[in-house]
């Protein structure tokens, strides 16, 4: 997801609260707002949850029960850049673990987590539709597919390799 | 919108469209292999240069041959050019130039022909992957853009809607989709006939029509083509249903990771709620329907019906046992009619061209044609759509033009829900009951290629992880049932199993299946079962063979 900072949170928290209103409060609208919010702030912090439980009169548990629940939505912040393995059959059967692997050796992180400097986060997709490229892997956003060891190790390296990235390896 | 306006809207949107026009796929694969900027280059190409006859410029939906992306065609010609890039522009426009001025098809140099090791035949759309086919579900994917609702209307767009609202009563309407034979492509099979006259037979009242767009199934992009590509003939498709059944709320459920999907969708429901085609009285008749997208978060078990309402319901994804069916009690307690993408896509061509059409399509028990996405270890990596009865070597061998080095192996059919068919049973025809004999499903339609390099066990494996970190968590069989078989799979991949192991899994497989609650649990231990049944020398090999090397502990 979109993990960039924004400077002011307050506005943030208005386009929040338009979207609640749109849905009219209902407590049924809980996804497309968490939806929402983790576009806005690029995860879910926990007084936005809070926040969220308040406006749609929903116990804080239910909240956090559905945040937690499903994949897309991330309760800790993620690094500046993003690297998403699909792990879908095409590409499975293309070798996508080998990739995993190569991505978790250079930036020393274990799939799901972020490097210290906050640089680099690793993750794994189910599925992303797109096995007519296998194997794929997104970067930052940017789907590429007919990846290898080689060139992603290269694009991974040059993306920690950034002035503001210095790996504390 | 009447139907004369309808009509006119489609008869001068004909008109233009059928002038020389280059459409170039801007969506799924073609997309990641830069093809916007490759239309951006044809269009700054095609305006520089002053040409005769004038050519435009449009986008489409996918064209199916995903490997071979971008892919670029000439209409009227029908000349198919692929794996196009921006520097091959100027080559391109020059090319179809000259052949709209000759009539005659003009090669580019370097373009090489589909898996033909001699450039004998340049031309891919001569390539058993697209004469082999039968578009139905896919007939204007890869032809209208799918961002203008005229295009779908100049496609005969709409006027089943019509047909259905003026000529014929809602139990005529479910009368037709009961004798076409359609079953529902969501991957069980039930009669979508028998579905619709469930929830119509319901008490008037508050019903709602749910289109299941969470295409989970790893290595299936069909129901996101479709959506993408074509995303009016599902609006049309649900809108008839919810006439039949009696519905005026509609929601699709899409999966978050198919944001083109997401903007393709939005678009077509603002489109045609402008046009009166959504909403209240639609068509100017006493009919209203209204359609909410509901965006998924990233649950596979959301696939599952009632798991998927409890989401549209902004709760936790967890199943809930049936009965009571969606049919009777399932939105918010109300009768609710739950089909898949591809479903609700063959709806209007049925309505338009008659239920008989549509049974003389197919096998006696499966009608129709059904799409697949075919991926992994082959050739040609794409979606097609073929008749049901195709079998499965035509699809691999003609189609998918073999295995990329080696031989074919196996074809995994039906995700994580569905098993591996041997090499040796590829003269299967394909359909709902065949597919289910071999102990596969036909599943959504993901068929994944596998090659003799591949480890079965490693596969099943691969698959039991996929549903143990699925699971909801709500029944024990399937929450600790996944996690046991998992464990027991990874020790026998790393060659620490002894034989007795493999009696405690086929044990443990039909435990899982017997007693899960909902469908995930129910097939999760397919793969295993299947590949125990053809491969069961891979297992017994890796008993023996202590020292299994390290690619399965990665």
């Amino acid at each position: 997801m979109d993990g960039k900072p924004h400077p002011n949170k307050d506005h943030r928290f208005r386009v929040l609260e338009a979207t609640m209103k749109r849905h009219q409060y209902q407590p049924n609208s809980l996804i497309e707002v968490l939806h929402k919010a983790q576009e806005l702030f690029g995860y879910l912090e926990q007084d936005v949850l809070l926040h969220i439980a308040h406006s749609l009169k929903l116990p804080p548990s239910q909240v956090y029960g559905v945040a937690t629940f499903y994949h897309f939505f991330s309760l800790t912040p993620s690094g500046r850049h993003t690297c998403v393995v699909c792990m879908g059959t095409a590409c499975f059967v293309k070798g996508a673990a080998s990739l995993l692997s190569t991505v978790e050796q250079i930036a020393q992180i274990q799939t799901g987590e972020t490097t210290r400097d906050g640089c680099l986060s690793l993750s794994t997709a189910r599925c992303l539709g797109a096995c007519g490229s296998a194997p794929a892997v997104v970067l930052d956003g940017q789907v590429v597919g007919y990846q290898t060891s080689e060139k992603l190790g290269q694009q991974v390296t040059q993306m920690m390799g950034h002035p503001q990235c210095k790996v504390a390896t | 919108m009447d139907l004369q306006e309808l009509q006119t809207l489609a008869k001068r949107e004909q008109e233009i469209l059928s002038a020389p026009c280059i459409r170039c796929c801007t969506v799924g694969g073609c997309l990641s292999a830069n093809a916007l900027e490759v239309k951006k280059q044809i269009e700054v190409a095609i305006s520089t240069q002053a040409l005769t006859p004038p050519i435009q410029v449009r986008g489409v939906g996918c064209m199916g041959l995903c490997s071979r992306g971008p892919l670029v065609r000439l209409d009227p010609s029908g000349i198919l050019y692929d794996q196009v890039t921006a520097e091959s522009v100027p080559e391109l426009v020059h090319a179809c130039q000259e052949t709209l001025q000759s009539n005659l098809p003009k090669e580019l140099p370097n373009n090489t022909p589909l898996s033909l090791p001699q450039p004998s035949s340049y031309q891919p759309r001569h390539h058993p992957f697209f004469t082999l086919q039968h578009p139905i579900v896919l007939e204007n994917s890869g032809h209208i853009d799918p961002k203008e609702i005229k295009e779908y209307m100049a496609n005969k767009g709409y006027i089943a809607l019509y047909q259905a609202l003026y000529d014929m009563t809602p139990s005529e309407v479910i009368d037709q989709i009961t004798q076409s034979g359609l079953r529902g492509r969501g991957g069980g099979g039930y009669p979508t006939g028998l579905k619709w006259s469930t929830v119509a037979k319901m008490p008037p009242g508050q019903k709602y029509v749910i289109c299941n767009g969470d295409e989970g199934d790893p290595g299936a992009f069909m129901d996101r083509s479709v959506l993408e590509s074509d995303p009016h003939r599902v609006l049309e498709g649900m809108a008839i249903a919810a006439y039949a059944v009696g519905a005026n709320q509609g929601y699709i459920y899409i999966r978050g990771e198919y944001p083109l999907a997401i903007n393709h969708l939005e678009t077509a429901l603002r489109q045609a709620r402008k046009q009166g085609l959504l909403g209240s009285q639609i068509f100017e008749s006493p009919f209203d329907f209204r359609i909410d997208i509901r965006i998924g978060a990233g649950a596979f078990v959301c696939g599952e019906e009632t798991a998927l309402m409890a989401s549209i319901e902004g709760k936790r994804g967890l199943p809930h046992p049936r009965p009571p069916y969606p049919a009777e009690s399932g939105l918010w307690g109300c009768p609710t009619l739950i089909n898949n993408v591809e479903t609700f896509a063959n709806i209007a061509p049925i309505i338009r061209n008659g239920a008989e059409w549509f049974a003389g399509i197919g096998t006696d028990k499966s009608k129709g044609t059904k799409v697949f996405s075919l991926a992994g270890k082959i050739q040609n990596t794409g979606l097609i759509e073929v008749p049901m009865g195709t079998s499965l070597r035509q699809i691999v061998e003609q189609m998918g033009g073999g295995v990329l080095d080696g031989s074919a192996k196996a074809v995994q059919t039906g995700g994580p829900s569905g098993g591996c068919i041997p090499v040796h049973a590829f003269d299967t025809p394909v359909d709902y009951e065949s597919l289910t004999r071999l102990g596969s499903i036909m599943g959504s339609g993901g068929m994944i290629v596998m090659d003799q390099a591949t480890n079965m066990v490693d596969v099943a494996r691969f698959f039991m992880e996929f549903c143990m970190e699925e699971s909801c968590g709500k029944c024990v069989p399937c929450r600790a049932g996944t996690v046991q078989l998992h464990q027991l799979l990874t020790k026998i991949c790393e060659g620490k199993a002894r034989t007795d192991d493999l009696e405690s899994l086929n044990q443990l497989c039909e435990m899982v299946k017997d007693t899960s609650l909902c469908g995930l649990g129910k097939s999760a231990p397919n793969p295993i079962l299947s590949t125990l049944h053809f491969f069961k020398d891979e297992y017994l090999e890796l008993m023996h063979n202590k020292a299994s090397d390290d690619h399965h502990s990665s």
